[in-house]
């Protein structure tokens, strides 16, 4: 019964239920529509009170509100305090006048409005989190009951997370305020229950505490942690709470037992393991230094390579690719994002240029050896995206131990050196390869070095018409290449 | 040996299951039960169902499968010279284990991993059986994280992607020097291969097929890894930099950070301390700032003399007190990039800052309603009616930025 008062309101809203949120939506479309001030009304909760003395709304007039007002409204409605009607009337009002009210952030009433909703989603994300159920029955009888005490209006809100999640199970949720079921089929809404009604235990309940005390580690006692995301207040409900007090109080003492503990001798089987698993006479780290004879073993010795510091950040050596019989060797930079992961050159985007132009210059894939200047990638991490960095001399001058090992087991008649840094690798200075493209250097050891550019110049080219004219040079390259291989 | 019981098991194999930081249950693609009539959902956010009082939360029923090992890296309980009770779990128990467990909501799903026992892929195999089981068999649509064993074989990885919403192979330590003194066994290079495979199978994955014109589940939470901070000397700065390549070469969700815990029966090649909580929150917070705020690796301690982060205080704000030739930053007018890196501004709250300044100059006690404390901000920022003045410049500006956040926490 409401204590006697001086109503001075000039309308009294009676609501169905403190979740009645079309029949508060229905008053305040009425009352907003004629014009009444929030001060002149109060707004009551009163089951089946069938209100009918609220005025009309006017003929021709609607009530326009930003659109995402209804969603805030509704959250903010579950909210459990008696004084949420008549402000959410009052966002109302004022949104008639301030239709961007609800981007202004630090507005009071914007702020109470956002207090309000964080504390509903909080209470409806706790719920999902802490409601514990307990099984009762078996085989066809078998349910699963909870009971929880949210603290605002948020059963009916919730129930269809439950359904979505536990739709393969009957299941009823007891509140004080209110009950969801599920039997499988549909849901129902119910009247409030008391704790008495829910199953008092569930013999996995042991096995879940074993998990909880087992899974706490005594050495990062943080209580407070824990207890700003698990408040004191849910404990109750919950079968793993119980064990906490003596876990806090026995974990300064684990810890300090687990550091003073002194390291114990191994038993027997893990000098077993170690001599099944483990063998200890692996040469591989001599590999390197043995004279390689073929490429295979060049690869597999390139592969712990650690003549420069690219290993940290790479992924692993990406060595050549070819036939050990090639007539040429084209030579690039070094591996990008794409040959970095896959181990193998030229199969990222500037590879795939590459690939479609020797095609076109009907190049016999038979008789190319495909390598890098550099063979780690090089880059600076940007979020999700490795940026290529340009390999320096001392990296070029290390990596060109596998190079000219290649070279010597290949012996090809013509290498081509694709863009500057392969220019520098195979003739050991630095030369002008756009001034230089096309024509044909020959090294003291008599090796032939056609110079060109590197295919990823081709894909830096914004302009459709520029890029296919360099297509179209970088493809006449390729039929000289193709000459030249045959010389 | 007499048999254990499953709650022993428990014991054993969740004790040995807790020095991995990962309990994450988000970032999996929306799925619920409601077609399948099955057990089970993700919704995009995870949730933790219960604390521990390490403060940690518990979202998983996180397990090893067995703790059986043939390795013996120093820093783990399950070395194979370790005294710890060894048990095993059958896979009926995992999955039976899981859907009690999940029935009764303690739990988002399942985090599973394992001590390795005769053969990488035999070990693997039983994990993507328990993975199997729970997804045909039980209908379950809960959260799956299986731990890859880089050694594994390809169409494991490749099954393990198909039923699982996470998968992650633990780097375990910053440098590949520690890892070949204190894992002797693990092989770095394999360990980064098996990223570089996961990477390329979850791009391969994310394109429709050609005949289905459908995508193929793979591991749609992405994949995650964990690395050891305190067990070796690797500064700060050198783990960052780990974290950033790693999240660069491999797209990582989370890098995870877990301080050194001393363990029972520990190996005398390890430091015997209380884990560095302090050092791992910070760098949790470093780490956000390469993922959310727009950071470089390098920028976030250059400057600094140890390549350490400092313990009092926040990363941003040490960046800002070494760099305050970039402030004070204008609050009405500065882009998001420049607001990002205000001590003390969050993200949503810079949200809420574009928003409303589209329809109204902010004051700095509009700001202070909008965020937790203005002792932080206010040197650094110009709003309505307020400018730092010499303030920013200060000397003595981080003493009594400190000073000023620990009355506050007293409060």
């Amino acid at each position: 019964m409401r204590p006697a008062q001086l109503d001075l309101a000039r309308y009294t809203v009676r609501l169905d239920a403190e979740t009645d949120f079309s029949g508060w939506r229905d008053a305040a479309r009425r009352l907003a529509l004629n014009k009444v001030r929030p001060d002149d009304i109060s707004w009551h909760v009163e089951p089946g009170s069938n209100q009918t003395d609220l005025p009309d709304v006017p003929a021709g007039v609607q009530l326009v509100v930003p659109r995402d007002f209804v969603e805030h409204a509704e959250i903010a409605f579950c909210y459990s305090d008696p004084g949420r009607f008549a402000f959410l009337y009052r966002l109302l009002w004022r949104l008639r006048t301030e239709p961007k009210l609800l981007s202004i952030a630090s507005d009071p009433d914007i702020r109470r409005l956002e207090t309000m909703e964080k504390a509903v989603r909080r209470d409806i994300h706790k719920m999902r989190a802490f409601v514990r159920f307990r099984k009762i029955g078996d085989g066809d009888e078998e349910r699963y009951v909870a009971w929880f005490e949210p603290d605002h209006f948020i059963v009916e809100r919730n129930s269809a997370f439950f359904v979505r999640r536990f739709t393969g199970m009957r299941w009823t949720i007891l509140t004080p305020h209110a009950s969801a079921d599920w039997d499988g089929d549909r849901l129902a809404i119910g009247p409030g229950a008391v704790k008495g009604d829910a199953p008092a235990q569930d013999d996995t309940e042991a096995l879940w505490r074993t998990y909880f005390e087992s899974i706490f580690n005594p050495a990062r006692l943080k209580v407070k942690a824990m207890q700003k995301e698990m408040p004191k207040k849910y404990w109750r409900n919950l079968p793993e709470a119980s064990l906490i007090p003596d876990l806090i109080a026995g974990a300064d003492k684990a810890a300090k037992d687990m550091i003073a503990r002194m390291p114990t001798t191994p038993a027997p089987y893990h000098a077993r393991l170690q001599a099944k698993h483990w063998p200890k006479n692996e040469p591989a780290e001599a590999l390197e230094d043995q004279a390689a004879n073929t490429i295979s073993e060049l690869r597999e010795a390139a592969k712990g390579c650690r003549r420069c510091p690219l290993w940290r950040d790479a992924t692993q050596t990406v060595f050549g690719e070819g036939p050990d019989g090639a007539k040429v060797i084209f030579v690039g930079e070094q591996p990008g994002d794409q040959e970095d992961l896959a181990g193998k050159p030229f199969v990222g985007p500037a590879g795939k240029v590459f690939d479609a132009i020797l095609d076109d210059a009907e190049v016999d894939r038979q008789k190319v050896y495909v390598t890098n200047a550099v063979k780690h990638f090089k880059f600076e991490p940007r979020g999700k995206r490795r940026i290529h960095s340009k390999p320096n001399a001392g990296e070029v001058q290390a990596c060109r131990w596998w190079i000219d090992k290649e070279f010597e087991l290949i012996k090809p008649n013509l290498a081509v050196a694709l863009g500057a840094t392969a220019a520098l690798s195979l003739l050991g200075k630095a030369i002008p390869v756009t001034k230089m493209r096309g024509q044909v250097i020959e090294r003291e050891d008599g090796l032939r070095v056609f110079i060109t550019i590197h295919p990823s110049f081709i894909l830096r080219i914004q302009e459709p018409a520029d890029k296919e004219a360099e297509r179209q040079r970088f493809l006449q390259d390729m039929k000289q290449v193709k000459r030249l291989m045959a010389a | 040996m007499c048999a254990l019981t499953v709650r022993e098991k428990l014991a054993i194999l969740s004790d040995a299951a807790k020095y991995d930081a990962s309990c994450a249950s988000s970032g999996a693609a929306k799925k619920d039960s409601l077609k399948s009539g099955g057990i089970g959902s993700t919704e995009g956010m995870g949730i933790c169902h219960s604390y521990a009082p390490d403060g940690r939360c518990i979202s998983l029923l996180k397990i090893l499968l067995t703790n059986f090992c043939i390795y013996d890296c120093s820093y783990c309980i399950n070395r194979s010279s370790s005294n710890v009770r060894r048990a095993r779990f059958t896979v009926d128990e995992v999955v039976k284990l899981t859907m009690d467990f999940y029935r009764r909501n303690y739990i988002e799903g399942l985090f599973l991993s394992s001590g390795v026992i005769r053969s990488p892929d035999e070990t693997m195999g039983e994990m993507v059986e328990v993975a199997r089981r729970l997804r045909l068999e039980e209908k379950f649509s809960g959260y799956i994280h299986l731990k890859t064993i880089p050694e594994s074989s390809a169409e494991l990885v490749e099954k393990a992607g198909l039923y699982a919403d996470r998968l992650s192979i633990n780097v375990e330590l910053p440098t590949d020097e520690g890892v070949k003194r204190l894992a002797p066994e693990k092989k770095p290079e394999t360990i980064r291969l098996s990223m570089a495979r996961l990477r390329q199978k979850m791009e391969e994955k994310a394109e429709p097929t050609l005949r289905t014109k459908k995508r193929e589940r793979f591991a749609p939470g992405g994949q995650s890894t964990q690395m050891i901070v305190g067990a070796d000397s690797t500064t700060d700065d050198g783990i960052l930099h780990t974290s950033a390549r790693l999240y660069g070469s491999y797209h990582l969700r989370r890098v995870y950070y877990s301080a050194f815990s001393p363990i029972p029966d520990s190996s005398s090649s390890l430091p015997l301390q209380k884990p560095p909580l302090m050092r791992e929150h910070r760098l949790y917070q470093a780490d956000w700032l390469m993922r959310f705020y727009g950071f470089s690796q390098p920028e976030i301690l250059a400057g600094s003399s140890d390549g350490m982060l400092d313990l009092a205080i926040d990363p941003k704000l040490a960046w800002a007190l070494r760099n305050r030739g970039r402030f004070p930053v204008d609050i009405n007018r500065a882009d998001r990039e420049a607001l990002l890196r205000v001590p003390g501004l969050g993200t949503k709250v810079i949200a809420k800052i574009l928003e409303t300044r589209r329809h109204r100059r902010l004051r700095l006690e509009d700001i202070g309603r909008l965020c937790q404390s203005i002792a932080k901000l206010r040197p650094f920022i110009v709003a309505e009616g307020w400018s730092p003045g010499a303030l920013t410049d200060k000397a003595g500006l981080r003493g009594k930025i400190v000073r000023s956040c620990e009355q506050l926490s007293l409060f």
